[in-house]
């Protein structure tokens, strides 16, 4: 029988970005705020300092900051004629651990996504018709636009003091900026990162067939910066140990950068560790939750009771709460009732590796975000038609690391060892480099998670099971990318070039990223939507899933993060300025 | 915090009034409040985790652990029978209740500058906080320390009591500075150089201590190794955030800057600025001319610097306003005792997080990384470039610093 | 009594309130804070140097087997040292010997289940397990390939060969994936190699000389913008390099 502990205002399940946010807002209304967080908390002196930070081993392969399977995992199946079998080492996709969540060991990309992608359904079938689109296709409309998510938008990238160049403020036009992108309120709180000769390079090829490259938007400080809670970074060394890795030099946005000092300033917030909260309890009507049991590191149980759930513990594990507590109908693809779980997606990336001649790259030399971009085949911003896909992705040079456990490139046709495997290792490593595409992942009826009929995790709750596959959309739309990246690499002159389109199936064995997105997703109609457009459950008024990537209706062409972000600041808006003043369902 | 709920009664400031205590009175309370912040009793008598003045932080002296008490009102384990003389005495003497004579851990040799009014303003603060029932054996030296009567020789030869007398070829809020450093905030109880039987060297006020594994700093206005350089701008921002473009506050300055600067008002750090920039006559000490940069221990530490310091401090030691230290030029770096620098190199250290400035930065610890020639030339080094001249360290102090440090 | 410099230290470095959620026995099982960041000086979690000495998980026989194999996957020429001589085989005995050869961390509750190849890596078997199992394998089919032999005693072309065969698959090992084996070998090899020398391979930077990394460095501000100019300084490891040293 779990304890019961004095009741809070808000429990918060999780504190990672979005926690922290939620944390942050609701303890300066005066709110008394509880974090709970199964990980251990994080600090960048101590875990991740400029002195021991620099292990590719410890950290990028070993994954010493990850989820440990045994703690939490999936299984996983690519259709629904398999049987599910447990993720059993993290791959494809590595979820975070701990304060600061993934927020810690991101690379920084911070995108938004574009205008008509908020209105996706309506704007694809009024442009090329409603047969356009694939009958088992189940994107949808946001229920918010981007004009009304825009300032959210900017208060995120201000928190993170994102390096960039506007391409478009109110709708003027700058020049050196992404010409696609939806309207800016302000230019970017931080000039844009420098750029490495590769960077550079591409982005001369780009210009030369006829595209507009620009810099990507980075939460890698450009120059030192101070956010409005008054949490100060400083510059961006390039030092190339950024995903996967904590920032030692305070330089990289993340929780513990941005927010988590202030917050913990706050006496009327406690942030509670090591413990794993293990599902929401609702009351005897089922349509209101009373608070949250967790246990700690000894497997005791124990009840906090709260007036508001919000659920922040990453996409994949929000929609697994969900499906624990039995809030809202679980999705059956089979009969195709239901909306916990559906339209899971992913993200459908590829690259063009390039070797050149008589250069001098250094790798190395990298941030995470730093790299020129082309936006040009990104969403609806090119006419589709003909082409027999939807969607597109934005591509360009952002090479990472010159991290040589991972990072060492060799012409095609190598040896994977021996005397020729060294001597071309020696010799390519630093004048190849790997350009990218990373591109949108739509929704289907047979994309979906649920709860797994067999596999149990170590307190005997049933693993989440994950069914996916690639779909010929995104596999088309793939091949169509990696031959425009290709068309702009040759004018690079390379020695080599070696396309490497996204091919099916969907595979655990190889990492592509770690943007899962949907299960609970945000709509107007909760026929087809698990959370209101204020991220608020249909079914439970006082549970609110802030922004994780969970409440995506499908993926777009753009990293999570930003949109994350915005949508956290938008539900703590809608939670103090209307839940509070009259809590109960606000659609 | 308990309040009184009284109505405010007016009172008549003059330092020379004695009047009726009216603990009721709400501006004498939270006079005494703020008073108490200016002394940071809260440093010493509340214990972390603990109630407010509550007591019970062991403080751990070169002769052994004392205890601060319970100065809560709490009648039996606090200070609830003391009477006004007796507090009183407690401040301007060095007297504790029932006369048993206090160890300066309890700095009345600074707290004797202050007012009598001030003095009572404190008491009738004291009497409002929640009284707390927290039995504290204060006097917890071995013998013969513990003999608190050995105190009469030591106040006899180190200790003069008195109040603050105003200089009266100084403005208002240069006499104010004074009385605050002198007095409630006793900055000299670190800042000023000891003798050998731990009396204040009076004729060095100011111009740095050692005490357990730190050193204090100079903040005298010499311009090699005091604060001459740093504008009055300088100190009160430091004052106010803990940071300025110099430096951030760490270790026991930067409990101070939380605790009690960054909570005094703005005219009074001021007035502590103008005392501080104007604190006497005090020749520069000569500039000594570095080691030289082909010396084989200082090319070890810049290869030591470069790989690792650069990335936070910066190759020509600039570092990053408000976040990391500035060493080109710091007198800090320069100070005659690198006893600070080889402990923040050792064990690390954090900023103070204030409400402006919440983000708290902290240098990671070396210890692992280093060995002690090489924390010694890399000191060497940062003490030696950019302009910067000074003493080379040796390997040898570092050694016995790194053995006889604490963690904390 | 000689007295001594009697200013007491009063303040002692006070961390922010972190307190310890006891029930009943007084056993630490979550962390709380509040009222401030925790932090302690001195506190650092870096690796664990490896020192030389004896095997901790190979018994001699493996080992030499292993030393042989990393020297052919990794050859010595005149770009620098091979994999023997770099201490990938120490590297990998103490990985085996660690969390890493535990397979710590891993969801390895059963039922354990052949599947589909993009569901992921399925065996019970530790990467411990796998090196026992495959190298006992691999040094049975070397025994009777080649008229009893150990593998370290074939000339290089014949290790060549048999590693060659492994890759491929077209050697047949008993009970063991020889394809599969020879791949987690050829992994953990290359880890060795470029993995901080910290490790016990990567030794004297070797690995990361022969491509140009320079390290466990963190600050390039000032090379970003130097376009195609070879980065002048050594390598650096998490330990440091030679230059940290004072010349006497």
């Amino acid at each position: 029988m779990p304890r019961k502990l004095p009741p809070k205002d808000v429990v918060i399940i999780g504190l990672g970005w979005t926690g922290s946010i939620l944390g942050y807002e609701l303890a300066k209304a005066g709110l008394d705020v509880v974090a709970i967080e199964r990980g251990p908390w994080r600090d960048t002196a101590t875990d991740f300092p400029p002195g021991y930070s620099q292990d590719e081993l410890r950290y990028a392969v070993r994954l010493d900051l990850f989820l440990r399977p045994d703690q939490e995992t999936l299984t996983f199946r690519n259709n629904m004629n398999q049987t599910a079998l447990p993720i059993r080492n993290f791959v494809s996709f590595l979820p975070g651990n701990g304060v600061g969540g993934a927020g810690v060991h991101w690379n920084g990309q911070t995108w938004r996504f574009l205008p008509t992608d908020f209105r996706l359904r309506t704007h694809l079938e009024q442009r090329y018709g409603k047969d356009a689109l694939p009958a088992d296709m189940t994107i949808q409309d946001w229920p918010l636009s981007y004009d009304e998510i825009e300032p959210f938008y900017d208060r995120f990238e201000k928190l993170c003091g994102t390096s960039g160049k506007a391409g478009n403020i109110k709708g003027v036009k700058q020049s050196g900026g992404n010409p696609f992108e939806g309207w800016r309120s302000s230019e970017y709180p931080t000039p844009p990162l420098k750029q490495g000769l590769g960077a550079t390079l591409f982005a001369e090829a780009a210009r030369k067939t006829g595209h507009t490259p620009f810099p990507q938007p980075a939460s890698n400080m450009s120059e030192a910066y101070t956010n409005p809670l008054g949490m100060k970074l400083g510059q961006c060394t390039y030092c190339g140990f950024c995903e996967r890795f904590g920032c030692g030099n305070y330089s990289k946005a993340s929780p513990q950068t941005c927010v988590l000092p202030a917050l913990l300033r706050f006496p009327n917030f406690t942030a509670q560790t090591e413990s794993e909260v293990t599902r929401i309890n609702l009351d005897s009507t089922g349509k209101r939750a009373t608070g949250v049991t967790y246990v700690d590191t000894s497997g005791e149980e124990w009840e906090q009771p709260a007036n508001i759930v919000l659920v922040c513990a990453y996409a994949l594990f929000n929609v697994r709460l969900m499906l624990l507590s039995g809030i809202g109908k679980p999705y059956d693809a089979q009969t195709g009732q239901g909306v916990v779980g559906r339209n899971y997606a992913y993200q459908t990336t590829s690259s063009v590796a390039v070797i050149l001649k008589d250069k001098i790259l250094n790798p190395f030399i990298a941030t995470g975000a730093h790299g020129m971009i082309v936006d040009d085949y990104n969403g609806d911003n090119f006419d589709h038609a003909g082409l027999g896909f939807v969607g597109g992705g934005y591509m360009g040079m952002g090479q990472t690391n010159g991290r040589p456990i991972s990072t060492r490139p060799v012409p095609s046709g190598t040896p994977k060892w021996g005397a020729r495997w060294k001597k071309a290792t020696s010799e390519t490593y630093n004048r190849a480099m790997s350009l990218s595409t990373h591109a949108s992942s739509y929704s289907y009826k047979d994309c979906y998670l649920d709860l797994d009929p067999s596999y149990r995790d170590r307190l005997g709750r049933p693993l989440m099971r994950m069914t996916f596959d690639f779909h010929e959309n995104e596999l088309k739309m793939s091949a169509f990318l990696t031959e425009r990246l290709a068309e702009i690499a040759k004018a690079l002159d390379p020695v080599e070039l070696t396309k490497n389109p996204r091919k099916g199936p969907y595979t655990l064995n190889a990492y592509q990223t770690t943007h899962n997105t949907g299960g609970t997703v945000m709509g107007g109609d909760p026929a087809n939507s698990v959370l209101n457009r204020y991220c608020q459950s249909w079914d439970v008024h006082n549970v609110f899933i802030p922004g994780g990537a969970s409440v995506f209706p499908q993926n777009h062409g753009y990293n999570p993060t930003d949109t994350v972000g915005a949508l956290a600041y938008w539900t703590a808006d809608a939670i103090k300025d209307r839940y509070l003043r009259n809590p109960g369902p606000l659609m | 915090m308990y309040r009184s709920l009284a109505t405010a009664t007016l009172l008549v400031a003059t330092c020379n009034v004695t009047f009726a205590q009216d603990t009721q009175s709400f501006d004498r309370i939270e006079r005494g409040r703020y008073l108490s912040v200016l002394g940071d009793c809260a440093a010493c008598h509340t214990a972390p985790g603990g109630q407010p003045f509550a007591g019970g932080l062991a403080l751990q002296t070169p002769f052994g652990k004392l205890v601060a008490p319970n100065i809560t009102p709490d009648r039996e384990t606090g200070i609830g029978n003391m009477t006004d003389q007796e507090f009183i005495a407690a401040l301007h003497e060095g007297r504790g209740m029932n006369g048993k004579r206090l160890y300066p851990a309890m700095p009345y040799p600074a707290y004797t500058k202050m007012s009598e009014e001030d003095v009572l303003a404190l008491r009738a603060y004291f009497a409002t906080v929640l009284p707390v029932s927290n039995r504290v054996i204060a006097n917890q030296l071995p013998f013969p320390f513990n003999i608190r009567q050995a105190m009469m020789f030591w106040n006899t030869v180190n200790f003069t009591p008195g109040r603050y007398r105003p200089d009266p070829q100084k403005s208002a809020e240069w006499n104010r500075g004074a009385y605050i450093v002198e007095g409630a905030a006793h900055c000299g109880t670190c800042h000023t150089p000891k003798t050998i039987l731990g009396g204040d060297k009076n004729d060095e006020a100011l111009a740095g201590a050692a005490l357990q594994g730190w050193f204090a700093p100079n903040i005298t206005t010499d311009s090699h190794r005091g604060i001459g350089a740093w504008s009055k701008d300088d100190l009160i921002e430091y004052l106010k955030t803990g940071t300025n473009n110099w430096t951030l506050a760490s270790g026991p300055m930067a409990e101070a800057v939380t605790h009690s600067t960054s909570r005094m008002t703005d005219e009074d750090i001021s007035a502590i600025a103008t005392y501080l920039k104007d604190s006497g006559e005090r020749d520069s000490t000569r500039k000594p001319d570095p080691v030289v940069a082909e010396d084989n221990v200082m090319r070890a530490g810049a290869a030591i610097y470069k790989d690792s310091c650069a990335a936070c401090h910066t190759d020509s030691g600039t570092g990053e306003v408000h976040l990391f230290p500035r060493l080109a030029g710091s007198p800090l770096v320069q100070s005659g005792d690198p006893t600070t620098l080889v402990r923040m190199v050792l064990l690390g250290g954090r900023a103070g997080s204030t409400a402006s400035m919440p983000t708290a930065p902290a240098m990671p610890a070396f210890d692992w990384r280093l060995n002690n020639a090489q924390i010694a030339a890399v000191l060497t080094y940062v003490r030696n470039s950019w302009g910067n001249a000074a003493s080379a360290v040796s390997s040898v102090a570092v050694a016995n610093q790194r053995d006889t440090g604490t963690r904390r | 009594m000689k007295p001594a410099a009697a200013t007491p230290s009063r303040r002692v470095l006070l961390t922010s309130a972190t307190a310890f959620l006891f029930s009943g026995t007084a056993v630490a099982r979550a962390r709380i804070l509040n009222g401030g960041m925790p932090w302690e000086a001195g506190t650092a979690t870096p690796p664990v140097p490896v020192r030389p000495g004896p095997w901790m998980f190979f018994t001699s026989d493996e080992a030499a087997l292993i030393e042989a194999a990393v020297d052919r996957l990794i050859p010595a020429d005149e770009r620098g040292p091979g994999g023997k001589e770099a201490g990938c085989a120490v590297f990998i005995d103490r990985q085996l010997a660690g969390p890493y050869g535990g397979a710590a961390g891993l969801y390895m509750r059963p039922p354990f289940m052949p599947g589909a190849s993009t569901q992921g890596y399925q065996s019970p078997d530790t990467p411990a397990a796998r090196y026992r199992q495959g190298l006992k394998a691999l040094a049975g089919y070397v025994r009777s390939a080649f008229s009893g032999k150990s593998f370290s005693n074939l000339d290089t072309a014949q290790q060549d060969e048999v590693l060659t065969g492994l890759e491929s698959g077209s050697i047949a090992l008993k009970d063991t994936k020889g394809a599969d084996f020879f791949a987690l070998l050829l992994q953990n090899t290359q880890e060795g190699f470029f993995a901080d020398p910290i490790y016990g391979g990567n030794r004297d930077m070797a690995g990361w000389k022969l491509v140009g990394f320079p390290g466990a460095r963190y600050d390039y501000r000032d090379w970003v913008g130097r376009h195609n100019e070879v980065y002048p300084l050594p390598p650096v490891s998490i330990m440091g390099r030679a230059e940290w040293t004072a010349k006497e």
